[in-house]
């Protein structure tokens, strides 16, 4: 336990200050620890959670992406052509190409950083543009309303009845959530590959002369983040039930934002599932505690600007020597 | 005429003569494809579409040069614009003077420089990363407009700020003027700037900087202020180009900033970059789009074009000099 907690300055920051947001929320506001709100802010933030983790194998393998948004978009929109084409399907076949779609535009972004050496911020800055300009040219931006039923249908995992009556729930997003967590958890720190990963994220040099097989890791870092960003746009439909385009762009910049916050590095070797979930739950959490504070919700984006950069400043600063010997423990533990 | 060529090369940097060559082809097509692209109409919208892109391209150009990011620059120039916006409305609205613009004018420039230094402090002084800081900036901006504007625009301003976003001085277009000024400036202090020696050094190797002397956090703090002041510039414009002010206006041009400056050669891990080269690079962006629009496609499918151009730019600078080994006489 004291181990996990010097090895993981950050995500136990992150959940002691979560937690007295929690506290002070809870005594400020009676409906925020009840069923239906706590259900409703997993319900909403599953997709977030599913993208950020993606995007943390990537950040871990030192890598950037800011093309998933815009990958998810295109996997929901050539979804509902081709299950229009199947004349309907089912969640087995949707799963299957919504993943296969993913990592292909995954695969996409790895093969171009890979052969031709460009970094991935720029790569990825290409593709999203290069994919969102041809979807809405070829999609107009026209939404689309005719799903199959499977796809849309609400699918409650978990019944938790309410107080008045009303029960609250959580639904099939939270499952492919937990899923997603659960998965990339087993990858980065069960697997050989996950060591790889982190190795190769912080000395790619010092990765390649240990035997890591360096071309490889990019592929595998973007072919997940691939396969999250089309289970997460897949989920994405089943919760607003209709596919709008250009809906999910500037969703990547505050993804990113949490996920950095959550104590992945950018430049690569650091990062937890955990911290990724406090990283999206603090940023969900502060927005609905000021909602049911019933502040304006024109101020929302303002207070989480300054919740953010908070967040940023105070974990940047050095505790005198004690989180370096911390961070010492940490290396020597990892190696 | 390899000579000639030898010697542009020298005088203007390869990737200079290169871009060069690709505006070349990419005018020579569409002219060939519509008889409209080579008409002064055409050049005429160009020129007064190219700047707004162009202003807040250079604001992300200084930032990126230093090793950092200004994610944050649509939103401050949003912001000043707005500041503007709300001065010239407390002053009359329409019937406002020069006085109030001029006012107008120094407090955007102060509001845009003042957000760029909060946010380059927070980067130099508290070694927070360029992209999480400016993100950061940049959403609580937004939200700051948001509350103060409650989503909605501004718009009610005197006759004469139509001349500055429509208007032409001798027959060039007067934002042309506004976006050729501030790219000469930004070029002189970059290049010929200690401050511009400082940015690179720093964006090369930030310790090694620290060491010989350079005063890092104070000139990092400086670039992003500066860079916010840009934003204000391009803010400015855009209020005078569509006579109104809303958050949100511009927010595609982001990411399309950053494709201008890779596009140009600047070194995405900063240290390297000139004002020229992105210049170019942006004149063949708006050449692309607006050559697009006049065979009949729209802004989406240019878009694409630029994303596919830089991946393709990307991939000619991989195989350059692969080629030039193979074919040595190209180098003779």
């Amino acid at each position: 336990m004291r181990n996990f907690l010097r090895a993981h300055p950050n995500e136990v920051r992150l959940f002691f200050g979560l937690l007295a947001l929690v506290v002070a929320l809870s005594f400020a506001s009676k409906s925020f620890l009840t069923a239906g709100n706590v259900t409703s802010l997993l319900n909403n933030n599953a997709v977030n959670v599913i993208w950020a983790v993606g995007l943390l194998v990537v950040l871990i393998a030192g890598g950037i992406d800011i093309s998933f948004a815009v990958a998810a978009s295109v996997t929901q929109v050539l979804c509902a052509h081709i299950f229009a084409a199947l004349g309907g399907g089912n969640w087995l076949i949707g799963l299957s190409f919504a993943g296969v779609i993913g990592i292909a535009i995954g695969l996409l972004n790895a093969g171009l950083i890979v052969a031709f050496r460009i970094i991935s911020i720029v790569v990825t800055i290409a593709t999203y543009n290069a994919l969102f300009g041809l979807m809405m040219f070829t999609t107009s931006g026209k939404f689309i309303y005719d799903l199959p039923d499977w796809w849309v249908a609400r699918i409650d995992l978990i019944q938790i009845p309410g107080a008045h009556g009303a029960s609250a729930s959580l639904g099939l997003p939270v499952a492919a959530m937990a899923c997603a967590m659960a998965a990339t958890w087993f990858l980065i720190t069960h697997t050989t590959t996950g060591r790889q990963l982190y190795a190769f994220g912080d000395n790619p040099e010092g990765a390649r002369r240990a035997g890591v097989n360096v071309t490889l890791m990019p592929f595998i870092a973007f072919g997940w983040m691939g396969l999250m960003a089309g289970l997460g746009g897949l989920m994405q439909v089943n919760i607003v039930q209709e596919v709008v385009p250009n809906a999910l762009i500037g969703r990547e910049l505050d993804v990113l934002a949490a996920v950095v916050l959550g104590g992945a590095r950018l430049g690569g070797g650091r990062g937890s599932v955990l911290g990724c979930f406090l990283g999206v739950l603090l940023v969900a959490i502060t927005q609905n505690g000021l909602n049911l504070l019933g502040v304006s919700p024109y101020a929302f984006k303002m207070v989480i600007g300054v919740v953010i950069l908070i967040a940023i400043s105070s974990s940047n600063l050095e505790f005198s020597g004690r989180s370096r010997a911390a961070r010492g423990v940490a290396d020597a533990q990892a190696a | 005429m390899l000579k000639l060529l030898e010697g542009a090369q020298r005088l203007l940097g390869g990737s200079v003569l290169a871009l060069m060559g690709f505006l070349a082809l990419v005018v020579a097509a569409f002219s060939l494809a519509t008889p409209q692209f080579l008409s002064p109409e055409n050049f005429g919208s160009m020129a007064f579409q190219l700047p707004e892109l162009g202003l807040l391209t250079l604001a992300m150009l200084m930032p990126i040069i230093s090793g950092g990011f200004n994610l944050a620059i649509i939103s401050t120039a949003n912001l000043s614009g707005l500041t503007l916006a709300w001065i010239l409305n407390q002053n009359g609205g329409p019937n406002a003077g020069a006085l109030a613009f001029v006012i107008g004018v120094v407090a955007a420039l102060g509001v845009g420089g003042l957000s760029g230094a909060a946010m380059g402090a927070v980067i130099a002084y508290l070694g927070a990363h360029p992209i999480l800081a400016s993100l950061a900036m940049m959403i609580f901006l937004r939200g700051l407009g948001e509350f103060l504007t409650r989503g909605g625009d501004i718009s009610g301003f005197p006759d004469f700020l139509h001349g500055i976003g429509h208007g032409a001085v001798l027959g060039v277009p007067a934002p042309l003027l506004i976006f050729v000024a501030a790219a000469l400036l930004w070029h002189v202090l970059l290049s010929h700037t200690r401050h511009g020696f400082a940015v690179a050094m720093i964006g090369s190797n930030i310790r090694a900087a620290e060491y010989s002397g350079i005063a890092t956090k104070r000139t990092l703090t400086l670039v992003y202020a500066l860079s916010g002041m840009m934003c204000a510039v391009a803010g400015i414009l855009m209020l005078t180009r569509f006579n109104s002010v809303r958050v949100g206006h511009g927010d595609a041009l982001l990411l399309i900033t950053v494709l201008a400056c890779f596009l140009g050669g600047v070194d995405p891990f900063g240290g390297f970059g000139r004002v020229p080269p992105v210049a170019l690079a942006l004149f063949i962006l708006q050449a692309l789009s607006s050559g697009l629009n006049l065979v009949g496609a729209n802004q989406h499918l240019a878009t694409a074009v630029w994303g596919l151009f830089l991946i393709g730019v990307m991939m000619l600078r991989w195989a350059g000099p692969a080629l030039l080994k193979r074919f040595p006489i190209a180098k003779e």
